[in-house]
């Protein structure tokens, strides 16, 4: 499965960043090999729309879930019509998918 | 005063509750006392109109303001994703088979329907507010822009409302506070801006702010002082340094608030300040003419 995770650093063990739109980047990474890819957030900076442009990112990359601190509504509604899951999770991104491996995430509708 | 091409001022502070409606109102009030059925007042602070509780005007008509947003055939969409790679504002998103469009987002720019390769977008129209237009028992023309609830995009309320300013009218616009777009938006629509303030180091901090917009905007500006009292010059000190004119200076006084909580202008319960608002506009319809003429010369 891949899996979407915002947060501010650039590989598995930097933090889960609390919020989707305005994280640094997204890392997108395949937990049958934790091989993992990593998108700038176009959003970071953008004044609104944040959420949106990095749920867009999110799908471009093909990911079927993402987990980041927090959502904003935008970002939520865009996932729950894709069908992308969305899982609050913290911790390093390598802790926050391994949680998800483990059920042990809460997915926010 | 000429009969075409009268003077459009706008009402601007810093911040709200500074009295910036109650001098709007009070000016439209005293003017319409001696150019009765020639006065205009046109309340553009669209996402808090409030001008209407001092002036209790009759409304006659309500017009929508509406604005093009993108619809999606899912039929003819082919989920290519160039709509949201070109739209600037994050306002329609391509999410696996879903496309999404976020309304209250949109800058209603039409780049999407441009650049969709099957025609899959049609553009159809939202509301996004109204502009009311009625008139006050004495005769104030009376117009005001509403931004429907929960809406965040003032600006097509904000245009509509202001342009409504009729130039063979006095027309004074109430600008919304602060200098943000709305406040740039409606002032655009005046010769002049008036600038309310308090005479305390924020209202000075903020009037700094004002002051420097309508410099960059080319428009040229006063001050009236609300909840003048003695003790801190500041604010008389920034202006004489300024060179900006102080217009008015309102009291703090106990009646003049009361008043204002009963929903009546100054003009309305205190006669004797309509002379010295007719003044404020004469200072400006002169300060005017004179900056007309520099550049003549010039
Ligand atoms: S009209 Fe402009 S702002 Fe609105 S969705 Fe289309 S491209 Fe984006
Ligand atoms: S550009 Fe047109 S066809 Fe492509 S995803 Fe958008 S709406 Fe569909």
């Amino acid at each position: 499965m891949r899996v979407a995770v915002a947060s501010s650093g650039d590989d598995l063990d930097a933090p889960v960043d609390m919020r989707l739109g305005r994280c640094a980047n997204i890392i997108v990474v395949e937990t049958d090999t934790m091989n993992f890819e990593v998108y700038s957030n176009p959003g970071a900076l953008a004044g609104t729309g944040a959420g949106v442009a990095a749920a867009q990112v999110v799908a471009d990359a093909g990911a079927e879930a993402v987990i980041a601190g927090n959502f904003g509504i935008n970002s939520l509604r865009a996932f729950s019509n894709g069908g992308i899951t969305a899982y609050i999770g913290s911790g390093t991104v390598r802790q926050a998918v391994q949680a998800l491996l483990d059920d042990e995430l809460e997915a926010v509708e | 005063m000429p009969e075409q091409n009268k003077p459009t001022v706008s009402v601007a502070a810093g911040k709200g509750g500074t009295g910036k409606t109650l001098f709007a109102t009070s000016l439209a009030v005293a003017l319409n006392e001696v150019n009765p059925g020639q006065v205009q007042l046109i309340d553009c602070d669209v996402e808090e109109p409030n001008a209407d509780i001092l002036l209790h005007p009759q409304i006659t008509q309500q017009t929508p303001v509406n604005v093009l947003v993108p619809e999606v055939d899912l039929d003819i969409c082919t989920r290519c994703g160039q709509c949201a790679k070109h739209c600037q504002f994050s306002a329609i998103a391509v999410i696996r088979d879903a496309v999404l469009t976020f309304p209250d987002l949109c800058a209603a720019c039409g780049v999407c329907a441009y650049v969709c390769p099957t025609g899959a977008i049609t553009e159809v129209n939202r509301q996004v507010g109204s502009v009311a237009h009625g008139s006050t028992v004495q005769g104030i023309k009376f117009v005001q822009g509403r931004l429907s609830v929960g809406d965040q995009r003032a600006t097509p309320v904000t245009k509509a409302t202001g342009s409504q300013t009729d130039d063979s009218m006095i027309t004074i616009l109430d600008a919304p506070p602060g200098t943000a777009c709305p406040m740039q938006e409606t002032i655009e629509f005046s010769d002049y801006c008036i600038l309310v303030t308090e005479p305390t180091p924020f209202g000075l901090a903020n009037l700094e702010d004002s002051v420097a917009t309508c410099q960059r905007m080319g428009i040229p500006c006063g001050v009236v002082i609300n909840r003048d009292q003695a003790g801190w010059p500041g604010v008389e000190d920034y202006c004489a340094g300024e060179g900006i004119d102080i217009l008015l200076r309102i009291p703090q006084d106990r009646q003049i608030a009361e008043a204002y909580a009963r929903g009546e202008t100054l003009a309305d319960a205190f006669p004797q300040w309509r002379d010295e608002l007719v003044r404020v506009y004469n200072d400006v319809v002169e300060a005017l003419l004179q900056t007309a003429t520099t550049k003549v010369k010039e």
